[in-house]
């Protein structure tokens, strides 16, 4: 796809899902990052970004629906998340490595086990903050447990777990330029190497185009939960 | 045979199940469990009926259990022990998905901060029940808007809950539990959210819709004069325990404990009574057929602001007033005397009904629902039933005046207010004899 018609595309979606601004930011944006002629490293970015997302997010919700719904899963494994997120990122690279060798797939993995924790634990505390008469006006109505879940605890939980996405996309793109040590391309990968040949100007561009992608991802995904709340609460 | 039928129904929280329904068997109550065992009991050995379109109005004080009793009758809150029988099902022994089944079918639930979903318009809110058996979307909104007519919400139906009003809101909630049309209405304090003028027009509401579809109703509430306005016989409960069921009249005119007594002290008696409990039964009737000579002769000494006539059948026709009475001569029959006001009121009256009327024309005929006369209200019968009320003697100023709960008003002023019911009156006379009020 030629530069202009995705450019063009992620304009209008943008623009559909956050309004004018974030639709401007993004046409902005991109053409400037196709200016610096950093697009390719840009797509490889994006494109790693948000297959992680979207794998973390598969895992995610279903472990924090499950965590959610149960207090021992909970008690258990709330110390592990806690773990995933203190340990430093880069350790996460060590395990990757022996799997999956060098390259896009270790970053991609290290990236999900990075950004899974917030996704997790956010759709846990929506799910157990759905007001317990809501709930139970589910069950009084005969509702079976996955009537309940579906009707009742996701739809209002998603706000919460809208922002568990967000944060989760945000972390994802904060491994870029560790995966890149890795062996994942994209913008991290330019960040890199001007650290190696120290080329201040280069990283400086390539820096500032994760700074765009950031902006604009984090942006689409707030408006997104945004809309997920429901009218006027 | 009821509607709803509980044998002994127990519910323990904490440790010690077994141990604490031997207590209980025992006959041992809440507090002596608590210290015997350490289990907390939600419900002790409960067992009475509701009947087939009935309001049943479940009423104590916050944590007396009625709350836990009215989930166990849907088993949201699973009771320890006992059975819950609703037509011959046993609650108790359903499986899961038998329950689930059952609850869709047989109860329709009320919230007290009304529970609707935020994310949903009240068409879909009050389609809710029916959503969740399945109906066809078509079918669901037809429903969903008979209920919505129902309640007097139509137009309503496409905003969202926020945008109305606490009162609207309860509407909604009850159009749910309408719409799936479950015949056995569960409604936990459904009105308490409410501010107080909205509270007494959804009562009323309730009442006529009652009227209307015939539910079964089981309404919790902590607040008496609801119980009242609602109309249904009350269960009382304290602790978990049943202490006295009846109807509202009858609580307050027997009270089965002193805790009872005080519970009801404060009720708007005129809401309670009934008229045909007040009426005096033993005030003279003519016959139509009387001449005045006879019904002078009948009257003679009584006072009455006017005499009421029946016929041979005990049917009421009318009053006749003293002054027409005198005026008349002896050979005249009675009927031509009549005034034919037949202002009569039937029984099952509240007395506040006619109240007014009693104080506009000094006496009311009370007629049973075939038309036959039972009695007339005075206002000198207003004023005795007003005083003879249990435990009105204390309130009057008088020092040596005995509280409801038998005790002494010394000893009552020493120990402070009462720790179940505070009110103010008690508060007052305490604070007449404790050292430490005496300073301000």
């Amino acid at each position: 796809m030629p530069p202009w018609a995705f450019i063009g595309l992620a304009t209008l979606a943008t623009w559909k899902i956050g309004g004018r601004k974030v639709g401007l930011l993004t046409l902005f944006g991109l053409l400037f990052l196709w200016d610096l002629r950093l697009w390719q490293a840009t797509v490889e970015t994006l494109v790693l970004v948000i297959l992680a997302t979207i794998a973390a997010l598969l895992i995610g919700i279903p472990v924090g629906i499950w965590f959610a719904l149960s207090r021992r899963a909970w008690r258990v494994f709330s110390p592990v998340l806690d773990m995933m997120q203190t340990l430093p990122s880069f350790v996460y690279l060590i395990p990757a490595l022996p799997f999956f060798g060098l390259g896009a797939v270790s970053a991609c993995f290290a990236t999900i086990v990075f950004s899974v924790p917030p996704v997790i634990r956010l759709t846990a505390l929506g799910i157990q903050n759905v007001p317990s008469e809501l709930v139970e006006a589910s069950d009084a109505f005969g509702g079976s447990a996955s009537q309940k879940l579906f009707k009742v605890q996701l739809p209002l939980a998603l706000p919460t777990i809208m922002a568990g996405v967000n944060q989760t996309m945000m972390l994802a793109l904060s491994m870029v330029v560790i995966a890149a040590m890795i062996g994942a391309g994209g913008l991290g990968r330019a960040v890199w190497q001007s650290i190696q040949r120290l080329e201040a100007g280069a990283g400086f561009e390539a820096g500032i185009g994760i700074v765009i992608l950031a902006v604009i991802l984090d942006r689409s995904t707030q408006a997104l939960a945004a809309r997920a709340r429901p009218h006027g609460a | 045979m009821g509607r709803i039928t509980l044998e002994s129904v127990s519910k323990i929280f904490g440790p010690n199940h077994v141990a604490a329904v031997d207590l209980i068997a025992q006959g041992k109550r809440k507090a002596e469990i608590a210290e015997a065992c350490g289990a907390v009991v939600g419900l002790c050995d409960v067992s009475f009926e509701v009947r087939e379109g009935e309001i049943l109005i479940l009423m104590g004080l916050s944590g007396s259990g009625k709350s836990t009793l009215l989930r166990c009758m849907n088993r949201l809150v699973e009771p320890t022990c006992g059975r819950i029988l609703v037509d011959d099902v046993d609650v108790t022994r359903l499986s899961r998905k038998e329950l689930l089944a059952f609850r869709q079918k047989t109860f329709g639930m009320v919230f007290q901060h009304f529970a609707l979903l935020p994310n949903r318009t009240i068409l879909s809110n009050v389609g809710f029940g029916l959503e969740i058996k399945n109906v066809p979307a078509a079918r669901r909104t037809e429903c969903a808007m008979q209920a919505i007519e129902l309640v007097g919400l139509k137009g309503w139906e496409s905003k969202y809950p926020h945008e109305l009003s606490g009162g609207m809101q309860q509407r909604a909630g009850l159009a749910r539990a309408l719409a799936a049309d479950a015949d056995i209405l569960l409604m936990d304090e459904a009105f308490s959210a409410l501010d107080p003028l909205i509270r007494r027009d959804m009562q009323a509401e309730l009442r006529e819709l009652q009227r209307k579809l015939r539910k079964t109703i089981v309404f919790v509430s902590h607040d008496l004069d609801e119980a009242v306005a609602l109309g249904g016989r009350i269960v009382l409960m304290k602790d978990g325990a049943v202490v006295q069921i009846g109807q509202p009249e009858e609580i307050v005119a027997r009270p089965a404990t002193a805790y009872v007594a005080r519970f009801v002290e404060h009720i708007d008696l005129v809401a309670v009574m009934r008229v045909e409990q007040v009426a005096d039964r033993s005030a003279p009737i003519l016959a139509p057929t009387d001449s005045v000579a006879e019904a002078r002769a009948r009257v003679a000494g009584a006072r009455d602001e006017a005499w009421l006539v029946a016929d041979g059948g005990g049917r009421f026709v009318g009053r006749l007033r003293p002054e027409r009475l005198a005026a008349a001569t002896p050979g005249e029959s009675v009927s031509g005397l009549l005034d034919l006001d037949p202002d009569a009121v039937e029984t099952g009256t509240p007395l506040e009904v006619v109240l007014d009327r009693v104080a506009a024309r000094g006496s009311v005929a009370v007629v049973d629902p075939e038309g036959r006369l039972v009695g007339a209200i005075t206002s000198r019968d207003v004023v005795r039933a007003l005083a003879a009320r249990p435990g009105s003697h204390g309130r009057d100023d008088v020092h040596g005046a005995t509280s409801t709960s038998q005790k002494p008003a010394g000893a009552e002023r020493w120990t402070g207010t009462s720790q179940n019911f505070p009110s103010t009156r008690s508060a007052t006379r305490a604070s007449t004899g404790s050292p430490s009020m005496a300073v301000g």
